[in-house]
């Protein structure tokens, strides 16, 4: 039998975040497809009780809580000490969790450290009635394997974006609390603040309906023999602004700050998508000035509807890695879109 | 006040993303066709946090760099040749499978092992270095696994930057969701750190430190100890390619004004 422990983290408000209400769906799904699964949910953060009162109905037999003003900021020791405590009190075989940068940092030490192990990026969790198999990608969203596991605990860190978030009425309920005592070991580190660009600088935008990926012809000489950075950036930023896409670049126009060339100004390595850059999750992709080879289009294995705007009608995109290849100079495409989307 | 680090960068090999990979399955589970055929190149992830380490022990005097990798032997001393011209370092290597279908439970224990019998470790003063993710198996799990196999509670992943401050402590900047970055302030040494791209590019090649690396680089290889990595108690059921083939739509000669109009349609639906 086995006994699965939704695990989560609150936000600071004290609520969900859609990841760890996608990955309760996940947990919910499962304790419903096993035969004789018992169903806990473990909370840690500051305060937990807006969060177990928010999924009160999921069906929990009981709900965990580690709370106090040291789990407020996710810190590795803080958080692996909590969730540890939390798992060894469900006694837990299986868990499930969002796969947060607050998890992904802490949780596969956890499995470590109660004896277990951990599947990271896991995009889709099913189950029979004895048996619960997982699905994730490997070499860079290049393939895709599914697999189960023998060992127990088995912690299941479900990517955002790949399950329905789970929904049901909010209720008052009772928190189990956990106590757990942080050594001053565990306080090494304290957080002492985020960075978060200025909001006209902040390109990436995870919930947009559309990315638009820049890619190095933008800073590249144009018919007239000259660069046109400057009118690049405009065109880029002005179409950020009348869409609320978000802004995806190839791993060389980033690349190009660092050797000293001209380049966008508001790009950085997080805009960045790709083998060594994100693989976001969007509806629609709308790539400019780019070849769309390999290494970059596996960031975009997530696109639903992909189209492309390059001179080049050989290119990567040509070969049937978008729905759409538009042969044509994006600087003049993109100046009539933005008067379109304008007007 | 300037510290003398031991930085330990962990970082294997992958193949060259440019090739076509294909799975294949074989008696003891999924790999890769052709696998040992393939190029190879150091983990990009992983090259970052070497370069990363590098410029900090430049600039700590005293500080020392090694690079624990994990993968067959010979593809090892291919990306070494490579590798070794960049920066400077001295080369722990393990003979073992590096595929992305290995367990990083196991990869992080063979690691932690080879870390912690490095002659002369001062835990006071090590900083476990490594990319947050490989470009193979992508489960960015190896660093807090091996972090406690050492004993080491203060973890950082995603990590674009890190500070020395006057005082010894480390301010580091990790990513987290939306574009930003927490940071945080850890007393010092011991810390494990997985790197995202960071903010250095990447070195150019330099005959110099590979020549004084490869002195080191051969004898490393030749005296590279075995180890089993495997995935022990994982069974797959499949491995496939994803069906991602579209039947693209080339449109030429168009004028810009038509294709900006059916985008923006097409943005709007």
């Amino acid at each position: 039998m086995e006994t699965i422990l939704f695990l989560a983290h609150t936000e600071a408000d004290g609520t969900l975040a859609p990841a760890a209400l996608e990955a309760l769906g996940a947990a919910t799904s499962l304790s419903t497809s096993l035969a004789n699964a018992r169903f806990i949910v473990g909370l840690l953060g500051e305060n937990v009780t807006p969060a177990a009162q928010q999924i009160a109905s999921c069906g929990a037999a009981k709900f965990l809580g580690v709370s106090g003003a040291d789990f407020a900021p996710a810190r590795y020791a803080s958080d692996a000490t909590a969730a540890a405590a939390l798992c060894q009190a469900a006694e837990a075989t299986l868990v499930v969790a969002p796969a947060t940068s607050r998890f992904n940092r802490c949780l596969p030490g956890v499995a470590q450290r109660v004896g277990g192990r951990a599947d990271t990026h896991v995009t889709q969790v099913r189950a029979t009635a004895d048996q619960v198999s997982v699905s994730r990608w490997y070499y860079r969203q290049r393939m895709e394997g599914t697999h189960t596991r023998t060992q127990r605990p088995w912690f299941i860190l479900v990517d955002p974006g790949t399950h329905p978030a789970w929904t049901g009425a909010a209720a008052t309920v009772a928190v189990e609390p956990v106590a757990v005592t942080l050594e001053d070991a565990a306080k090494r580190t304290t957080v002492t603040g985020f960075r978060t660009p200025a909001a006209d600088a902040q390109t990436i935008r995870p919930d947009a309906s559309l990315l638009l990926v820049a890619g190095a012809g933008w800073t590249k000489k144009q018919a007239d023999g000259q660069t046109h950075v400057p009118e690049a950036e405009q065109l880029i930023l002005d179409f950020l602004r009348l869409t609320r896409a978000s802004l995806g670049s190839t791993k060389s126009l980033v690349d190009l700050g660092g050797e000293g060339q001209a380049v966008l100004s508001f790009l950085s390595h997080l805009n960045q998508i790709g083998q060594t850059g994100a693989t976001p999750r969007h509806p629609k992709g709308l790539s400019t000035c780019c070849h769309g080879e390999e290494p970059h289009t596996v960031g975009w294995r997530f696109i639903n509807e992909r189209r492309a705007i390059s001179l080049d009608p050989n290119c990567s995109w040509a070969r049937g890695k978008a729905d759409v290849l538009y042969v044509a100079d994006a600087f003049a495409v993109m100046r009539k879109v933005n008067e379109l989307l304008a007007a | 006040m300037s510290i003398a680090y031991q930085i330990v960068v962990c970082g294997s090999i992958v193949p060259d993303p440019l090739q076509t990979l294909t799975p294949v399955t074989g008696p003891t589970g999924p790999g890769l066709k052709n696998e040992m055929m393939l190029p190879a190149w150091l983990d990009p992830w992983a090259g970052h946090a070497l370069y990363e380490a590098a410029h900090l022990a430049k600039n700590q005097p005293g500080s020392k760099v090694w690079l624990v990798s994990l993968g067959p032997k010979a593809k090892l001393q291919q990306v070494m040749m490579t590798v070794a011209q960049k920066v400077p370092f001295e080369l722990i290597a393990l003979d073992g499978a590096a595929g992305g279908f290995t367990d990083a439970a196991e990869t992080a224990a063979a690691l932690a092992e080879a870390i912690a019998a490095l002659p002369g470790l001062d835990r006071s003063k090590l900083l476990v270095f490594g990319g947050w993710e490989s470009a193979s198996r992508g489960a960015g799990a190896t660093l807090q696994i091996l972090a406690e196999h050492l004993g080491i509670t203060d973890v950082f992943m995603g990590v674009d930057e890190l500070k020395v401050e006057a005082d010894g402590t480390l301010e580091i900047l990790e990513r987290i969701e939306g574009g930003r970055h927490q940071v945080s302030r850890c007393s010092g040494a011991p810390a494990v750190l997985g790197w995202a791209t960071g903010n250095l590019p990447e070195p150019k090649n330099n005959p110099q430190i590979g020549m004084t690396n490869m002195r080191g680089v051969m004898p490393a290889l030749q005296k590279a100890r075995s180890v089993t990595v495997g995935a022990t108690g994982v069974t797959f059921a499949e491995v496939v390619l994803p069906q991602q083939q579209r039947q693209t739509r080339i449109v030429k000669d168009a004028a810009p004004d038509d294709i900006a109009r059916e985008i923006v349609d097409w943005i709007k639906q």
